[in-house]
């Protein structure tokens, strides 16, 4: 029989897989990997904050990430630095902070290894109910939002001549991303938070005809990862997280080299 | 004029973006049914103006006042359209919210695109691509079309094509047209009104007014860059 804890890691890596589709191919289409790096990495700071305030850490991260995520969508150009350079200054000084605020802060005993590094074969009940719930919560307000969001990556000027709104793109992309970040951390670790949103996503590219379909096959390439990767992780003793993005991986490389 | 309102109207609109002058102190109306066309060097500011009309540049200062209600079309110069994000012309004709499908196979027949609707947008060519961008923009009935230069890019086959198919669908719906455009000759055969712009309006009004301007003589006249008002401004010598 396969042990509860492998199907509680399988239902929570497919929920994430599920959840990751839609905001991933919107990573890719945007061109925007190290706008989820930089979200990811703040999701740190988050964990050590709500570890120093005695508060659940998916609030911390939630709310850092958050706030991470609207300075450098609504961050001006300034300096005339280019926009990766901006975004990998925010990432990179976004993680240090957080592990030196994990040193600092008293009363903080962090898991650095699993915060990192993601920790999927520990994961409880409770904490599938919390990825359900606000897995649930972002898949119907990207489908409500989606012609928007779909409008906006292809042109801003076109979703505001049709009458849209810029502003509640930007919230309802960023929001949904650092609320993400907050139910994949368990997972992948934050480090590689933006594997599991682009991976899937990049190897659906080739194989569809449709934006819509994209994300469908993200969805199914995602969950062929976890899957697969939590197979490899109980097979070869890898750690799990790593695993299923090193499948992604694999399946990326399978797809791309099947394109014309 | 059937209806006295401008469906823009701006004043004295001004853009800054950190301490370099974008627009300055611009003022215009464009009213119903008019054609205008935005002429002017690049970096005069005219893409700045379009996204202010739109609304999605910021003001510095000054005012741009749209009627209430009135309804946008758009066509971007291009779309960022990559490999990366797969898109059948008939999906993106939907993504204007028509979810009529007939009605989206006929706009598009309308535009001179008959049969694209399951090829992707990637594959089509520069003035598939134009057509498309116009049938997507006409698909909410609009009071008026914004144009960023709609034929950068065709040749001049493809570019007469556009403007017969453009004096056409104004024609039929009397849809105002805002266009910016480097095809001189062109603005001066179907416009109302030119607009000169170099960061301010240097000159603007009927077009034989205008291009007996000196700003727009200074402009278009000096700069050996733009080749169709080189060609009129000689034939204009040869008349003289």
């Amino acid at each position: 029989m396969i042990d509860p804890f492998l199907l509680r890691a399988a239902f929570a890596g497919l929920l994430i897989a599920l959840v990751a589709a839609p905001l991933g191919c919107l990573v890719v289409w945007r061109r925007m990997a190290y706008f989820g790096d930089a979200t990811g990495n703040a999701a740190l700071l988050g964990v050590a904050l709500a570890l120093s305030l005695s508060l659940p850490p998916i609030i911390g991260v939630v709310a850092i990430a958050g706030a991470m995520a609207l300075a450098v969508a609504f961050a001006t150009r300034r300096g005339g630095f280019a926009a990766d350079t901006v975004l990998g200054v925010f990432s990179h000084a976004a993680l240090a902070i957080g592990l030196v605020a994990a040193a600092l802060l008293p009363g903080v005993r962090l898991n650095l290894i699993g915060t990192l590094l993601g920790d999927i074969l520990t994961v409880t009940n409770g904490e599938i109910a919390i990825i359900a719930a606000g897995g649930a919560l972002i898949l119907v307000v990207v489908a409500v939002f989606w012609r928007g969001l779909v409008n906006a990556t292809l042109s801003p000027e076109l979703m505001a001549a049709e009458g849209g709104s810029l502003l509640r793109d930007k919230l309802v992309f960023t929001l949904s991303l650092a609320l993400f970040v907050a139910l994949a951390m368990k997972l992948v670790g934050i480090l590689l938070i933006t594997a599991m949103l682009i991976l899937p996503a990049a190897a659906a590219a080739p194989l569809s005809r449709s934006p819509e379909r994209m994300v469908l096959f993200a969805a199914g390439i995602g969950a062929a990862s976890v899957l697969g990767g939590l197979w490899l992780s109980w097979e070869a003793d890898t750690p799990a997280g790593p695993s299923i993005i090193v499948v992604a991986a694999l399946i990326f490389l399978g797809s791309g080299l099947r394109r014309r | 004029m059937p209806n006295p309102a401008p469906l823009i109207h701006a004043e004295n609109l001004t853009v800054k973006s950190g301490r370099r002058l974008l627009l300055d102190a611009v003022s215009f109306e464009v009213h119903t049914g008019e054609a205008i066309s935005l002429i002017g060097p690049n970096g005069a500011g005219k893409t700045t103006l379009i996204r202010a009309m739109i609304g999605t540049q910021p003001i510095s200062s000054g005012s741009l006042g749209r009627r209430p209600g009135l309804r946008l079309g758009y066509t971007p110069q291009k779309l960022p359209l990559e490999q990366l994000i797969p898109m059948p012309v008939d999906r993106f004709m939907a993504l204007s919210g028509e979810r009529n499908k007939e009605r989206r196979t006929a706009m598009l027949a309308r535009c001179d695109a008959a049969g694209l609707q399951n090829e992707q947008m990637t594959d089509l060519s520069g003035g598939e691509t134009q057509r498309v961008l116009l049938a997507r923009a006409l698909m909410r009935a609009p009071d008026l079309l914004i144009l960023d230069e709609p034929t950068q890019g065709l040749d001049q086959p493809g570019e007469e094509r556009f403007y017969a198919l453009l004096a056409e669908i104004r024609a039929e719906t009397g849809v105002a047209i805002f266009m910016v455009s480097h095809d001189l000759h062109v603005v001066m055969a179907q416009s109302d009104r030119v607009i000169c712009l170099n960061t301010h309006i240097c000159c603007s009004g009927a077009p034989a007014q205008v291009a007996e301007d000196p700003s727009y003589r200074a402009l278009f006249g000096a700069r050996t860059s733009i080749a169709p008002y080189q060609h009129h401004h000689h034939e204009h010598c040869d008349h003289d």
